[in-house]
């Protein structure tokens, strides 16, 4: 019975677990990171189960209350949506687990209600993932932006400035595809996505519907951060607390990018989108600018999560262009650049997120070799996950360039190609930088005094809960690397959608 | 003879791990300096077995290959212990011992820190030597490539002072930049041909590629493996690059960076576009002009320094190019010349970056107006130097002749007359760099020099080794190794008998 219910699974438990922790939690406030745990233990498991199920049967349509679509509401396991959930609430469980003693060190956050804005928050991600009906996609959509202003907001002195901007930009997005959906609702009388994959080619010609596909394009494009609509990013993500970022960071911006592969190839159609419409090649050209400018702004940061937030501004660009190359190779890359930056930029965040603990602070040029002394292990993750950044090999990074690579080649667009190793040339400048830091750079005092409590280079490692997570995901990025043509053959091939 | 058959065997896969395992071993065992050093000897010497074991087969044309995973839809990370891949293989997993003996003697007579971590990179670089050596496609190639390259930037900043900081910056400068374009070309080669297996003859058989394109992507080939070999005007790199440790530059100019970026050049031109394309389309010429000029210019600016370390690897940057020239001459002879000097080369500027070293920790001497009447003091030192010097010149019995007398021939071959001059003034020039240095070490008498001594034997042992090896090379190359026969069997392969 609840196996067959399993594509309604996630969002319930972490919805009923969302809601719940508040009144359970009330007394002991322990309670909450154990119900969070289960609840996103749980929804990891379902993943797994639910990808396995696709691919031995194929794609799931699960029909709510039994009301058959367009009437109901319809959700849909294919590869895609399967594989894009497992990826969400894999990294999730991980950045959670660090959360346990980061979470109360960090700017004295309520615990309790902060564990129920993140569920519901994941809850809004894996319901827009499922979803197949363009309006319950939009209340998801509502659901997860709430808590994210909610979760960015308890950060630092900056962050309340920084998530009501946010709000701004995210209410607009989401009021554009609302618009759009309203605008394809008038010519379809449908919201059910594939029923209106059925309408659309007739109405192809229609300036409705080309009104209605550049309006969602333009929200989700706010929502995932395509080069001129990221303003939001870059103070959101470096003001929120650390397991804020290392949540939104890896996943937010892919559910943004997640919904575009899924409205332009899976409803408007491959070849209405790139060929009439050319909206693909103009999300290519943004996201291309995007790489190079992401690059070149993180080069110039102080504060490291700043840095890698302008880093996932140009990783962002890695996906968009990947979607607006618009062929299987390009498709591959784009989704593979989604795993693979997860867990590069979770990775990444934690680590910056344990320096605050230890140090304090995470600004570049403050940090010198004694971290590294202090802290070992978490420096090697960071190193791993810095040269999975550049694309060095055997690392998952290097892969995601080689599928993006070839996709440029297959459509001989040689700027493209240029920019993705420019990129990759930029990536490697502003990260060895920081490795220059931490590996190389003596501490500088002006006393001895202060140099000899400075140079207390015992090993000062932080707590298990907060290590074992980052050095899973950067082992994570070097295996899956290796590994990677299992989950491209078994997976991302078959998400290839039709005419492309 | 001519035959060229598979088997499935694990040593190439043995052969890459084996120095991968010495890893972890070396970390844990960092407190004891022995059983730390042991690891590395050890591996050294077992990895050397295992390329030794491949040779007898390799010499029957019969090839070791192993398909280790897929990583990406259609091409595997892949090895195959071709006659050529052997050849290096043993080049640069023989000289890793003696490196070995030396760093020891090296790191220990300055009291370097951070010595754990120097063995280590110093293992993985080797690994992914040999792995780039074994590599059976272009992917693979390139995997192992950019894996040296990031495992030798720990040990170019090794004495982690600003010089070396700059030099490390400038080397991953340059050759990531270089590996960008090798990703770009491996990616567009496997866009026209749809395979990236090494074919010996080249892979573009009966697949149509018009001449622009081809120019396209040789010019790509060309920038990603030409930094590391270090052709003009992308070789700034390795001059600045001596800052590094005097047993690190030699890794760098003999054993495994240098050579891992001509062995590209000589798999590119020879198993990638082939013979018979190249010539075709000319793009063999490319070739032969970069190197004529560097070898001339390099030459040129060896004579200039007086920092003998420098002036080494001018001369390095020099030599690199006769091997890229004897590959751009695709006639039969400046084949085998060009893959010969790849290893005689290497044992050669070995010995002289040994004794620079040896100079350097016993005498604290870096520059060559320093060295006057040195040669009484280490007269083993320098008595191999000079061996070094001779064969670099081209002057029998040492090695260097061999080589350069069959690239000569070539030259020879190829109607091509103006190689052959380039050659003879390259030779004048390297007396002209060398022969000072010998004077002033011998015929000079220095100052300050009463009581010292040799250097340690851990360094000299290792130096007298490889001067001699240079010297039996050059009587009877084919000495052990069968370097000569494994060279005259990848032109065989290659040219199909045409020869």
């Amino acid at each position: 019975m609840i196996i067959r219910n399993s594509a309604a699974l996630i969002p319930l438990i972490l919805l009923f677990t969302a809601v719940s922790i508040p009144i359970v939690a009330l007394k002991k406030k322990q309670i909450a990171f154990f119900m969070v745990m289960i609840a996103t233990s749980l929804s990891v498991i379902v993943s797994f189960y639910n990808i396995f199920r696709v691919l031995k049967v194929g794609t799931i349509h699960y029909h709510f209350g039994g009301w058959i679509p367009p009437i109901g509401i319809e959700y849909v396991l294919d590869p895609l949506s399967s594989f894009i959930c497992l990826v969400i609430n894999v990294i999730a469980l991980l950045v959670l687990i660090h959360s346990k003693k980061i979470i109360e060190m960090e700017s004295n956050i309520k615990s309790v209600p902060y564990y129920a804005l993140v569920l519901l928050m994941l809850t809004g991600f894996n319901g827009i993932v499922l979803t197949g009906d363009f309006f319950n996609l939009y209340v998801f959509l509502e659901i997860c932006s709430l808590a994210m202003y909610g979760l960015i907001s308890v950060g630092g002195k900056q962050a309340p400035v920084a998530a009501f901007r946010y709000l701004i930009m995210g209410t607009v997005g989401g009021s554009f595809y609302l618009l759009g959906v309203g605008f394809l609702y008038i010519k379809t009388g449908s919201l059910n996505m594939a029923d209106v994959r059925s309408i659309v080619p007739h109405l192809y010609n229609e300036p409705t519907v080309i009104v209605a596909i550049s309006l969602m394009v333009i929200g989700f494009g706010i929502k995932m951060a395509v080069f001129p609509l990221h303003g939001w990013l870059p103070d959101a993500y470096t003001y929120a607390p650390t397991t804020s970022s290392a949540l939104i960071a890896p996943t937010g911006t892919k559910i943004g990018a997640y919904a575009m592969l899924r409205i332009l190839f899976f409803v408007f159609g491959v070849n209405y989108v790139s060929k009439t419409l050319h909206i693909t090649d103009i999300l290519a050209w943004l996201s291309a600018i995007g790489i190079i400018y992401g690059s070149i702004m993180a080069i110039a940061q102080k504060e490291m999560k700043r840095m890698l937030a302008y880093s996932s501004v140009s990783q962002i660009g890695y996906i968009g262009l990947g979607i607006g190359l618009c062929n299987p190779l390009g498709l591959i890359g784009a989704v593979l650049h989604v795993m693979n930056h997860a867990i590069m930029k979770a990775c990444l965040f934690l680590v910056a997120g344990n320096y605050r603990v230890k140090l304090g602070h995470s600004n570049i040029f403050k940090l010198n070799d004694n971290i590294r002394k202090k802290m070992p292990w978490t420096t090697a993750a960071f190193t791993v996950a810095a040269l999975s950044m550049v694309g060095i090999p055997p690392t998952l990074g290097f892969f995601s360039k080689w599928y993006l690579a070839l996709g440029t080649i297959k459509n001989s667009s040689w700027i493209f190609l240029a920019v993705l190793l420019i990129s990759s040339l930029l990536n490697a400048v502003y990260f060895f930088r920081v490795l220059e830091k931490v590996y190389l750079k003596p501490i500088k005092s002006n006393s001895l005094e202060e140099f000899n409590t400075l140079k207390n280079d015992k090993r000062d490692e932080v707590s298990s809960s907060a290590l074992i997570p980052v050095l899973i995901l950067s082992v994570a990025l070097i295996v899956l690397g290796l590994l990677n043509t299992i989950i491209v053959k078994g997976i991302i091939e078959k998400m290839i959608p039709a005419g492309m | 003879m001519n035959i060229q058959s598979c088997y499935t065997s694990f040593v190439p896969l043995y052969a890459v791990l084996v120095s991968l395992l010495a890893v972890p071993l070396i970390i844990l065992s960092s407190k004891k300096k022995n059983l730390r050093d042991f690891w590395t000897i050890g591996a050294s010497l077992i990895k050397f077995g295992l390329v030794i074991s491949l040779i007898p087969n390799a010499l029957l044309n019969k090839t070791a290959e192993l398909s280790i995973v897929e990583i990406s839809p259609g091409i595997e990370l892949a090895l195959k212990a071709d006659p050529f891949g052997v050849f290096f293989a043993l080049v640069a997993s023989g000289l890793w011992i003696f490196t070995s003996f030396y760093s020891i003697g090296y790191v220990r007579g300055l009291k370097d820190k951070k010595q754990t971590r120097y063995f280590s990179y110093f293992a993985i670089c080797l690994s992914s030597t040999i792995g780039v050596a074994f590599a059976a496609n272009l992917l693979t190639f390139v995997i192992f490539y950019e894996i040296l390259t990031i495992a030798t930037y720990p040990l170019v900043i090794h004495k982690e002072d600003e010089k070396s900081i700059r030099a490390g910056r400038k080397y991953l400068a340059y050759t990531l930049t270089a590996g960008s374009l090798l990703i770009a070309a491996t990616a567009l080669t496997y866009q026209i041909t749809n395979n990236l297996d090494f074919k010996a003859g080249g892979m573009f058989n009966g697949i149509a590629l018009t001449p622009n394109m081809a120019l396209i992507l040789f010019l790509l080939f060309l920038g990603g493996v030409g930094v590391k070999a270090s052709i003009m005007p992308l070789h700034s790199w390795l001059p600045t690059a001596m800052a590094a440790p005097t047993p690190v530059s030699a890794l760098l100019h003999a054993v495994a960076v240098v050579k891992s970026g001509v062995f590209g050049i000589v798999r590119v031109v020879l198993f990638v576009f082939g013979p018979k394309l190249m010539y075709e389309l000319g793009l063999n010429n490319i070739l032969i002009v970069f190197a004529g000029f560097t070898i001339i210019v390099a030459s040129l600016m060896a004579l200039k320094q007086d920092n003998l370390k420098r002036r080494l690897a001018y001369s390095t940057i020099s030599h690199l190019s006769y091997i890229v020239l004897g590959a751009g001459l695709l006639s039969s002879a400046a084949i085998l010349g060009a893959i010969m000097h790849i290893a005689f080369h290497a044992v050669m500027k070995i010995t002289l970056f040994f004794c620079a070293g040896a100079i350097y920790v016993n005498l604290h001497k870096e520059n060559i107006s320093e060295l006057n009447g040195i040669g009484k003091v280490m007269p083993w030192t320098m008595g191999a130097f000079a061996v070094g010097s001779i064969g670099l010149t081209g002057i029998p019995p040492v090695n260097g002749f061999v080589s350069k007398w069959y690239i000569g021939l070539g030259a020879l071959q190829a109607n091509n007359l103006i190689v052959l001059i380039i050659l003879i003034i390259s030779g004048l020039l390297n007396a002209a760099y060398f022969f000072p240095i010998l004077h002033r070490a011998f015929f000079r008498t220095g100052e300050g020099l009463e009581d010292k001594k040799e250097a340690s034997p851990f360094m000299v042992v290792p130096l007298v080794i490889t001067a001699i090896l240079a010297v039996l090379l050059g009587i009877y190359p084919d000495f052990l190794f069968h370097f000569y026969h494994l060279a005259v069997m990848v032109v065989t392969n290659v040219l199909g008998g045409i020869s």
